[in-house]
């Protein structure tokens, strides 16, 4: 006689069964724990951070007055707002260009504007580094007034996010009804006022998108703003950095855990809006 | 024709590569008229759309509407309007903004928007639903929006993309008669652009056949059907019995001939006529009989198939030389039926004048 299956042990009833649970605890336990761990930490009464003592808020409110902390977080939120600013207009624009536009080389150029999203991190930082001072533009934005001695910064930033923006937005628009745009025409608007009454409208969830993830990436990047932010300035990544050489304190927990609320916000944003429209192809 | 709200005037469309879409094709479409552009996919009907619309431009030619050649005029400044096959139906706007977009981008005043607006949807019965996104709509409500949209400009012509394509079986002949209805109030020309010759047929007034870039023959409905002037137009419109046939002499208005399968015989003519011609019967036309009938034209056969459709029968008689006829039977009675069955040995007649001989 065949064998029966019971209620949930059905082909696609995977979910009900004990074993990939405990998997999947497991799982999310490795991953996360860390950041739990930090997270909880940021409330704890112990000087060194090791041992859980009490309660407390007193953490946030030290890192609140740590002058220098509170100038790299600052550092660092304008050089995110204005790269991604920056980022989401000229990924936006590269994207147009990618799925309006045909001409020579298009397949190559398609390859190398994606490059900054899987070379190495440490290259992109060092060969941005020696451009800068090659170029002189290292000497000339460091004496820079506020905030102007951060354009390197924003330079690499721009550099970096446009790419990721350009993605999101392409492959937003590949879903573009092309009717749309032709029935905008034959409705008797201009070139101009179809692409910001039609196109623009449409490309809105994959430019909020973009502009998350190209903020996201600028606030916590580590590596190439090591390289190429000037002696005097330091965003927040770098100063977590230099703080946590000299021993990890509770502070450090409260303010880490005050940039991944930032990161998660947005990124959870960022993945909403990226979510498949539903039918709404006109 | 003097009234000739649309003329298109030798054009030519031919793309990068080779390929010849539109080959030099005139048409004049009048004032007024409910007129279709027929014809399989790939026959050109959709680039001379597109030039129609100002989405393409003519290789060569002149495409004047309105006493004016627009052939290289863009399309937002065409007195032309495009219900298009996918409606075309702008996802971020409620109906009301679909509507009115058309009016606001040329600067036309809040005010009469507004009154315009609601006038175009009260004419296609969308009122009820002005504030509505087009995603919390049918298929047959977003294609009226397509249509307020495309009359609320006051074109003088209105271009209909496989209108009724999109639309399950009732809601097409509901459709069809509200597009006859309206093209009678607004008094615009309607161009239908389709494959489905049903659409065609029910709806125009004049239609033009097109195969291969060019216009193989522009006529009413009627005389398309009984009338063609080609084996491909007769082929194309309804379906048809085309028998090969071998003439061997011309008598006055009349030719003397062999048709493959039935026999000599004389047939109306009025062309010069070759060597081989073609005899066209529509199926409708051919009768069944079981005794041998007094007809001037009959052949005996053997039944091969009975298709039953409701209201009819088609019957496949297959005669002498290899020689399938098709045959619509009507069941008129309820106990009736076609009144035949596969395998029975039939004859099938028709009336001379129901022959159509074709010479190319």
């Amino acid at each position: 006689m065949a064998a029966r299956l019971k209620p949930g042990q059905g082909p696609l009833d995977y979910g009900s069964r004990l074993w990939l649970r405990l998997l999947f605890a497991a799982i999310f336990f490795v991953l996360y724990a860390p950041i739990i761990t930090l997270v909880a930490f940021s409330f704890n009464t112990d000087k060194r951070g090791v041992v859980w003592r009490g309660f407390t808020l007193d953490n946030y409110a030290r890192a609140w007055n740590n002058a220098s902390l509170i100038e790299a977080l600052t550092n660092s939120l304008v050089i995110a707002v204005i790269a991604t600013v920056f980022a989401t207009v000229l990924g936006a624009l590269t994207a147009l260009l990618m799925w309006r536009f045909r001409f020579p080389l298009k397949g190559a150029y398609e390859g190398f504007m994606a490059l900054p999203i899987v070379i190495p991190e440490i290259c992109m930082g060092v060969a941005l580094l020696l451009f800068f001072v090659n170029s002189g533009m290292m000497e000339f934005f460091v004496h820079m007034p506020w905030p102007l001695n951060l354009g390197n910064i924003i330079f690499a930033h721009v550099t970096f996010c446009f790419p990721f923006v350009a993605v999101v937005v392409r492959s937003r628009l590949v879903g573009f009804n092309r009717q749309l745009e032709e029935a905008s025409k034959d409705l008797g608007a201009s070139e101009w006022q179809t692409f910001w009454s039609i196109i623009v409208p449409f490309m809105k969830p994959g430019l909020i998108a973009g502009a998350l993830l190209a903020f996201t990436l600028s606030l916590d990047d580590f590596v190439i703003t090591f390289f190429t932010s000037g002696p005097e300035t330091v965003t927040f990544p770098v100063k977590v950095y230099s703080l946590v050489r000299r021993g990890v304190s509770p502070e450090i927990n409260a303010a880490s855990t005050v940039l991944i609320v930032i990161t998660v916000v947005a990124t959870v944003l960022a993945m909403k809006l990226q979510a498949p429209p539903r039918a709404d192809k006109g | 024709m003097s009234d000739a709200i649309v003329s298109i005037r030798n054009v030519t469309k031919a793309f990068p590569g080779g390929v010849t879409a539109v080959d030099n094709v005139s048409l004049d479409i009048a004032q007024n008229e409910f007129f279709a552009l027929l014809g399989p996919s790939g026959c050109g009907k959709t680039t001379l759309r597109r030039m129609i619309s100002g989405l393409e431009t003519p290789t060569s030619g002149q495409i004047v509407i309105g006493g004016e050649d627009m052939a290289f005029t863009p399309p937002n400044k065409r007195p032309t309007n495009m219900v298009f096959q996918s409606y075309a139906v702008f996802p971020h706007m409620t109906v009301e903004q679909n509507v009115g977009y058309g009016l606001k981008v040329t600067g036309v005043a809040t005010d009469e928007i507004r009154r315009r607006v609601g006038e175009a949807l009260d004419m296609v019965k969308l009122t009820a639903l002005a504030a509505r996104k087009p995603d919390q709509m049918s298929g047959g409500q977003r294609q009226r929006v397509a249509l307020a949209r495309a009359l609320v400009k006051r074109p003088k012509v209105l271009l209909l993309d496989e209108p009724l394509s999109a639309l399950d079986a009732k809601l097409r002949d509901d459709m069809r008669m509200e597009l006859t209805r309206l093209q009678e109030t607004v008094g615009i020309t309607f161009i239908i652009v389709t494959h489905d010759q049903d659409e065609a047929l029910s709806m125009a007034s004049r239609i033009a056949v097109m195969d291969k870039g060019a216009v193989q023959q522009v006529a009413t409905p009627a005389e398309l059907y009984e009338h063609p002037r080609s084996r491909f137009v007769a082929d194309f419109i309804g379906k048809v019995n085309l028998i090969d046939a071998r003439v061997h002499r011309q008598i006055g208005r009349k030719i003397d001939c062999e048709l493959k399968g039935v026999g000599r015989m004389e047939l109306a003519s009025d062309g010069l006529v070759g060597g081989q011609v073609a005899v066209a019967v529509r199926p409708e036309k051919l009768k069944i009989a079981i005794a041998e009938p007094a007809s001037a034209i009959r052949v005996q056969g053997r039944v091969r198939d009975v298709a039953y459709y409701g209201d009819t029968s088609h019957v496949v008689i297959e005669a002498a030389d290899g020689l399938d006829l098709s045959v619509n039977v009507q069941n008129d009675t309820r106990l009736g039926g076609s009144g035949v069955e596969r395998g029975q040995t039939v004859w099938v007649h028709w009336a001379p004048e129901d022959s159509i001989v074709l010479t190319e």
